[in-house]
């Protein structure tokens, strides 16, 4: 139930900067709170608020639009079977019925052990190498009911917690953009002419 | 025999003795890395354009017609100069929010070239004025966006984007923004809307076309990561080399992943215009036919949205215009092939789900529609449908587009092909989407369907259009 960190809320001013207006790093910033508590509290949705300039209602209206955030705690891995065409052509709806009995839950829910939460997902973009799955956004292809439980295995014995990090980080390199290299954003109306490398403006209707 | 090769660093991505555009590093394990890049002419674009005014690499853009690689098919070089003249900041924003079903080419791209793919942007940032760059990449894209995010960093320290680009007086920032998951974000408008903090509603067009109202208001460029990747190798080579790869109304290559009941399903960089699909499906160089020898039953041509293609359309070349006019499009250039053990309405209803679930609810058409498509298609998968569930699929398609949907001609049951494209009362394309499997489908396959059917005496079975009234709402009356 917490609001941004003070490493975080460092982060999320240096986020806020890239922008050309503050609302526009909600998503961002709501990634950012999910990465620090695993799911997006109420308390992080009103600091986003006071952050970006938006009302609690307003971050929570972005928020809820997007499958990635999600409001109550889940597992330490979300895994993510992909049910969308390439994938059920493929046998995803047996993988699914096979990840229900292993986990001995259903798709949508949670292990009482709080490590893994199942979910149908739709088409994860590796289409060829179906049926895949994600777990907190980390590939599996062809996967099988065997290559499952292996997954299963070793995520519950901690050997892949180098390659996938708990739920809510997602990409764990951040942009960094040096003071002395960046051009830094400026507020659109404040722009009226051409980029400075640009020739001189054209008579209208004589180009393009 | 095949001369495909492919490389344990990029599951799925076959090479062959074709002309490589935009995969041409991808060979090389590292090939992510700034130095893979500039030690195999990485940026060479980029500073060859920097040589020569901005308008006349917009010119050779242009000319060398590099379309739009997201859907659309829109020449680039055009779009470009859909800005109005003499309003700034124009921005650009990159589509890398890749979820079509089918579709995988983007996250390889961002994933295996980021350098490829940021010198992209800065060439057209350069060419038509652009003040800052966004690149929206997928949310749930853990590993493009490490590299991409790694990748700007180098790129950055190197002096390649930012202040003074190369020493010259281009500047220009590329922020690196993460999608959350939602497929419609894909369209230009809902990414636009996206990239505000909003939740990702497509806008109604006209008036916010993105090329006069776009991004904070202003004048903004939405391209695809393919489409941007090509501009490298353009500014390399020149519009003539690139036009004389392909065909002149589809010229260059083409990134196309084959998925499905095939032997070898695979990502290829294919030479526009000219493959077929027969090429595609059964060529040993591509996807080396269908699983166990069997038979084709259908395939879709162009991503999850697009209507499908059966076996009479195998000779077809995957060129926009042919494939138009044969009843389907080729989308974001993915094929998913159904071989003969497939069950039809189940297909039809995995996409269908899929846009029901991915609506974002801003058109009733789409937003009601599409889930009642899904729940007639669940009772005809359970059994449980009737004859009259057969024509409200039907009904419900005509509210989300009325008239005649394209459809692929058929030799068997005699029916000519319906050409693209269709009306639409929804602003984006989820609506339609998610009718055209089903259209598709029913109109290819019926006999599938009708197998289906519940079989009990007292359901009365009629197939008269009690809709009638609801289905001549007028177009755009949602």
């Amino acid at each position: 139930m917490s609001r941004l960190t003070e490493d975080n809320i460092r982060v999320a001013h240096e986020l806020i900067g890239r922008y050309p207006k503050a609302r526009s790093a909600t998503i961002p910033l709501l990634h950012l709170a999910q990465q620090q508590d695993g799911y997006v509290t109420n308390d992080a949705i009103r600091h986003i608020g006071e952050l970006v300039g938006a009302t609690s209602a307003e971050v929570l209206g972005t928020a809820t639009f997007y499958e990635m955030f999600k409001f109550e705690p889940v597992g330490k891995y979300l895994v993510n079977i992909c049910g969308t065409m390439s994938c059920a052509l493929m046998g995803s709806e047996a993988l699914m019925h096979h990840a229900e009995q292993t986990l001995g839950i259903k798709s949508g829910s949670t292990t009482p052990d709080g490590l893994f939460t199942l979910e149908h997902a739709e088409c994860q973009a590796a289409c060829t190498e179906a049926p895949t799955l994600q777990v907190n956004y980390r590939y599996r292809f062809k996967v099988t009911n065997e290559s499952f439980d292996q997954l299963i295995h070793d995520l519950r014995s901690g050997k892949l917690g180098d390659e996938i990090p708990p739920h809510g980080t997602v990409a764990r390199i951040r942009q960094r953009i040096p003071a002395d290299r960046g051009v830094g954003p400026k507020a659109p109306d404040d722009v009226t002419t051409a980029p400075d490398w640009m020739p001189a403006p054209v008579a209208e209707g004589a180009s393009t | 025999m095949s001369s495909a090769t492919t490389y344990a660093h990029t599951p799925g991505f076959y090479s062959g003795d074709r002309p490589e555009i935009v995969t041409s590093r991808f060979k090389y394990e590292d090939s992510h890395t700034i130095e893979r890049s500039l030690a195999t002419e990485g940026y060479d674009g980029l500073k060859a354009a920097l040589t020569k005014p901005a308008p006349d690499i917009h010119e050779e853009v242009k000319k060398a017609t590099v379309l739009g690689r997201g859907g659309a098919g829109f020449p680039a070089g055009t779009k470009w100069g859909l800005t109005p003249p003499g309003v700034f900041p124009r921005y650009l924003v990159v589509n890398g929010d890749e979820s079509e079903p089918g579709t995988y080419k983007d996250r390889l791209l961002m994933e295996r070239d980021p350098h490829q793919l940021i010198e992209g942007c800065l060439i057209a940032c350069y060419a038509a004025g652009l003040s800052q760059c966004f690149l929206y990449v997928r949310g749930e894209m853990a590993l493009a966006q490490e590299r991409v995010a790694t990748a700007l960093n180098e790129a950055y320290a190197a002096g390649y984007v930012g202040r003074n680009i190369c020493g010259t007086e281009f500047s220009v920032d590329i922020v690196l923004h993460w999608g959350a998951g939602a497929y419609v974000v894909g369209e230009e408008t809902a990414l636009i809307e996206s990239l505000e903090g909003n939740r990702g509603m497509p806008r109604l067009k006209p008036p916010f076309f993105p090329a006069a109202i776009g991004l904070y208001g202003k004048p903004t460029i939405v391209n695809n990561v393919e489409t941007l990747a090509n501009l490298p190798w353009l500014m390399v080579n020149g519009a003539d080399a690139y036009l004389a790869i392909g065909t002149a109304t589809s010229p260059g290559t083409r990134m196309v992943a084959i998925s499905g009941h095939v032997n070898r399903p695979g990502v290829f960089e294919i030479v526009n215009g000219t493959t077929t699909f027969r090429d595609l499906i059964y060529g040993d160089e591509f996807c080396q036919g269908i699983r166990n020898g069997n038979e084709l039953k259908a395939f879709v041509p162009g991503g999850g949205s697009a209507p499908w293609f059966i076996a009479d359309q195998l000779d077809l070349p995957f060129e926009g215009r042919l494939v138009g006019a044969a009843g389907s499009m080729l989308g974001s250039g993915a094929i998913m092939v159904m071989d003969e053990t497939t069950d039809v309405p189940s297909a039809a209803l995995t996409l269908t789900r899929f846009y029901a679930h991915e609506s974002c609810g801003k058109c009733s058409p789409c937003r009601e529609g599409g889930t009642w498509l899904m729940r007639i298609l669940e009772r005809v998968v359970a059994g449980k449908a009737t004859a009259r569930d057969l024509d409200q699929l039907y009904e419900v398609g005509e509210i989300i587009c009325p008239g005649a949907f394209p459809h692929a001609s058929s030799a068997a049951l005699d029916i000519p092909a319906v050409p693209f494209p269709y009306k639409m009362t929804t602003i984006c394309f989820v609506g339609p989407s998610a009718y055209a499997p089903v259209h598709s489908a029913l109109t290819l396959f019926r006999d599938e369907f009708e197998a289906k059917l519940m079989k009990r005496m007292f359901i009365p079975v009629s197939s008269a259009p009690v809709m009638a009234d609801v289905a001549a709402v007028p177009a755009g009356a949602h």
